[in-house]
């Protein structure tokens, strides 16, 4: 099952034959204000649910709507223990208002996908969740899983689950939070998630270089990376036939002085302005139509990059072990890319695009049956986004 | 403490499995003298014993997936052992299983300090993937107490942590692949270089599954480039209470500490006299670790030490040197020695919200006075993670049951304040039988589903971490 992603559901929706526009059109849109009219919602569907936040990613899957929306608001905030409980459908805004009044932050930096589609819609904790979102701030941090302390969801059959919990350290029984993490809504419906959150830097300080070429570029990132002082961002964009290298400090005041001296020294690098919410959000390409997002081992970016065409439009991240692509033909970009990976290692997925083909790398065949065993699982009907990690 | 009956039939089946296994693997990694089964008869959770029908010592993914194959084919449960050292019994045997170790398994097979990663055979210890990229300036993060012993495979089994994952996380944070053999000897590679799944975590949900999903052989692991250094401050307080609320005050300050460890008068009091550290005599106290250049650190113990002073504090001795920080871990590294001197004990390891913690502690101390066994507290305050060590004489009738009763109580309490049984040490054998205290039956059966995808026929250490009775049907299965 192959989906579009134009940005914009309603493009999707105008791009079908008129009969299937009308039925699809006249869907049900269902916003349950509490875990048990979800879990009531997913037993009594009689068909596909497309389960979603803010819907600002503008992935299309087929059936009625079912929006988080409504399980909105904070549960629980102990910025002391670096702790946060909140619905699913909190708007990012909220959380992050929250988390600023206290001088702390989601440390994964997840980035906001409607500077790239060009959706709207209000982003939601759930949907970061659901994504795994992972900003600039992953080399350092980790993803979001990394910070996802428990999840309460709704599965298929609609009973109400609960892994993990609100404590840093836990180890009670098998690890679901991670598997939810990333899940894109196929495996259950969040209802509630606890992230740890981490203190506000005082300071941030950004150091850039050009070099000649992408190998000089991961080199570069490497070296940072491989410093002893901390490195929160290493990230380049093409300029000039070349790239624009940036390396991200943050901390205390005088510890963040100190390590971009040292830095700037040892690397030959000056000081730059902050590009991190443009990185973050991978503004560069929000003008192509088709955007791939390349996960492969930093040192492999230069060949991934020497095997794709010359006018590809390229933003690589955390250090090079995420590039992402820009151009035209989604499919033959998505395609290319993929191709790469299977022979070198990691995985492409297609953003944003037409694309005629299954957005997410095929996994060899005893993966690939070991996560079509845990779909059958938790969602033994298939009616949770089906397709949508097809 | 109960395990099912070993079943007949596979004990009858010994010499002709013993035989099947010298097919596909030197003869002498093949252990079936009852005198040599015997080495294999527990792991660190000692009180519990029970020499398996054979042991295996693979040398390589190949020789781990015949044997998987063979026993698969048999029916035959496996029990995977990293070096043993698991505190919950997550190694322990049953009578009518194969062992299979990974102590063979130890070579590193590739470092690359640009890519920062390093990739191992998982039977090689913790402290030795440290000791691998040591000379090139980095270190492996996780840090649990027992790294010098303790083997990688048994770290990703149980996800172990540390002291210091305050700042760097425990293992699945530090996890980026895994090759492993599934209980049919089925080989699959999951995650690698690359920071992210290409479809859904399965790394991160084998990462922790005990030992129950299949045979980890060989992982890549994050390495860190070494910080210029680290140093502690020492800081004694009048009572727990005071001592929990500067761990919180220090944390909302937006200082980031390596490690915020907390110990109670008793642990104190053992520790002075094991290994004369030179403590303040104090109901409570935390020794906290910041990194960083000679100014960066000096600039953190500076903030930590401003904020300790509003709690008025009993002392505080900030570490000027290698030598000073040495003298104030020495207490600290050495409790665990200093508790066995003392008498036997039970190390427990529920997470609590930092928060409850002056809560936790005063109702430890009146369980301890309830049960009448001595407890000393030494933990990872900073994420919530405690260690109560229950004290008692395991020749003395009837005191282990009553240590067991009394830690199940604590780890009950630590689920009513809103945290969990266990925090880094796994669920193992020792707190199967809590797991309905943490969890409803449709949280467990979400749980088992995967064990169901990933070992159909519950061979792979099949009676630990679910209560048996919820378990019962997937086994019969």
């Amino acid at each position: 099952m192959h989906r579009r992603n134009t940005g914009r559901p309603e493009a999707a929706l105008e791009a079908l034959p008129p009969n299937l526009r009308d039925i699809f059109g006249k869907k049900k849109m269902m916003t349950p204000q509490t875990e048990d009219d979800v879990a009531q919602m997913v037993r009594d569907a009689q068909g596909p649910l497309r389960v979603r936040g803010g819907d600002t990613r503008g992935v299309m899957s087929e059936g009625d709507t079912l929006s988080t929306a409504g399980l909105s608001g904070m549960t629980l905030y102990e910025p002391g223990a670096l702790t946060l409980v909140v619905r699913a459908g909190t708007p990012m805004t909220d959380v992050e208002a929250a988390l600023a009044a206290e001088n702390q932050r989601l440390a994964f930096e997840p980035l906001d996908h409607r500077v790239l589609l060009g959706t709207t819609g209000t982003p939601t904790i759930g949907g970061a969740v659901a994504v795994n979102a992972a900003g600039p701030r992953r080399i350092q941090v980790g993803a979001c899983r990394d910070h996802l302390l428990g999840v309460r969801f709704v599965d298929g059959g609609g009973q109400i689950i609960k892994n993990g919990g609100r404590v840093m350290k836990n180890v009670t029984g098998y690890d679901l939070v991670k598997l939810l993490a990333g899940s894109h809504g196929t495996l259950g419906v969040l209802t509630e998630v606890s992230l740890k959150v981490l203190p506000q830097p005082e300071r941030t300080a950004t150091l850039t270089a050009h070099v000649a070429d992408a190998g000089a570029a991961v080199a570069l990132m490497s070296q940072a990376l491989g410093s002893a002082f901390d490195v929160t961002g290493a990230a380049a964009l093409q300029e000039d036939g070349g790239f624009r290298v940036f390396v991200r400090l943050e901390g205390f005041d005088a510890s963040v002085r100190y390590r971009a001296g040292r830095l700037r020294d040892a690397l030959r690098l000056d000081d730059g302005d902050d590009p991190w919410a443009e990185l973050r959000d991978v503004a560069v390409l929000r003008h192509h139509a088709g955007v791939v997002r390349v996960s492969v081992r930093p040192s492999q970016a230069p060949q991934v990059l020497a095997r794709l065409d010359d006018d590809v439009a390229v933003q690589m991240d955390w250090g090079g072990g995420l590039i992402w692509l820009g151009g035209d033909d989604a499919t033959a970009l998505l395609r290319a890319a993929q191709a790469v990976c299977a022979d070198l290692g990691g995985h492409a997925t297609g953003i944003k695009g037409d694309f005629a083909s299954p957005r997410f790398q095929p996994e060899p065949a005893a993966v690939a049956a070991i996560s079509a065993g845990l779909r059958a699982k938790f969602d033994p009907r298939g009616i949770l986004n089906p397709g949508v990690m097809g | 403490m109960h395990m099912p009956a070993p079943d007949a039939r596979i004990m009858d089946l010994k010499s002709q499995l013993a035989a099947r296994l010298r097919q596909v693997m030197a003869a002498d990694a093949v252990i079936d003298a009852e005198a040599e089964t015997r080495a294999y008869e527990c792991d660190g959770l000692s009180a519990y014993k029970c020499p398996p029908l054979l042991a295996v010592l693979p040398s390589s993914t190949r020789e781990v997936a015949d044997v998987l194959r063979i026993c698969h084919d048999m029916g035959v449960p496996v029990v995977p052992r990293g070096a043993g050292t698991s505190l919950a019994g997550g190694a322990m045997p049953t009578a009518d299983c194969v062992i299979l170790g990974v102590a063979r398994l130890n070579a590193v097979l590739e470092i690359d300090t640009a890519d920062r990663l390093i990739r191992v055979q998982t039977g090689r210890t913790n402290l030795s993937v440290t000791g691998a990229v040591e000379a090139d300036g980095f270190f492996y993060a996780p840090d649990p107490s027992s790294q010098l012993a303790c083997a990688i495979a048994g770290n990703i089994a149980m996800n172990s942590g540390g002291a210091h994952c305050l700042k760097y996380g425990v293992t699945t944070n530090n996890l980026l692949g895994v090759t492993m053999v599934l209980m049919d000897g089925t080989v699959v590679e999951l995650g690698g270089g690359h920071l992210d799944a290409a479809g859904l975590d399965l790394l991160g949900v084998v990462c922790g599954s005990e030992g129950q999903l299949g045979v980890v052989t060989e992982a890549t692991l994050r390495i860190l480039a070494k910080p210029e250094g680290a140093r502690p401050v020492l800081i004694g307080f009048d009572s727990n209470a005071v001592a929990g609320a500067c761990v919180s005050d220090i944390i909302k300050a937006g200082v980031l500490p390596v490690a915020i460890e907390f110990m109670d008068r008793p642990c104190i009091e053992a520790c002075e006299a094991f290994a004369k550290a030179g403590y303040p005599d104090c109901e409570a106290l935390l020794i906290v670790e910041v990194e960083g250049s000679d100014a960066e650190i000096d600039h953190q113990l500076g903030l930590i030490s401003q904020i300790a002073r509003r709690h008025n504090p009993v002392e505080i001795r900030e570490a000027q040197d290698a030598d000073q920080a040495a003298r104030i871990w020495l207490g600290r590294k050495s409790a665990f020695g200093a508790m066995g001197q003392i008498n036997d004990y039970m190390c427990l390891d529920g997470t609590i919200p930092v928060s409850e913690l002056p809560r936790v502690l005063d109702h430890i101390r009146a369980l301890s006075q309830e049960y009448g066994l001595d407890v000393a507290n030494v933990f990872h305050a900073g994420d919530g993670n405690m260690h109560p060590l229950i004290l008692y004489n395991a020749n003395m009738p009837g005191q282990l049951e009553t240590c067991e009763a009394m830690g199940a109580a604590i780890l009950k309490l630590c689920v009513e304040v809103g945290g969990c049984l266990t925090g880094e040490h796994g669920v193992g054998i020792e707190k199967r039988d809590l797991m309905h205290v943490q969890f409803d039956p449709v949280d467990l059966t979400a749980q088992m589903a995967v064990k169901d995808v990933f070992d159909p026929r519950w061979l792979l250490n099949p009676a630990k971490v679910f209560p048996l009775d919820a378990s019962a049907q997937h086994r019969a299965a």
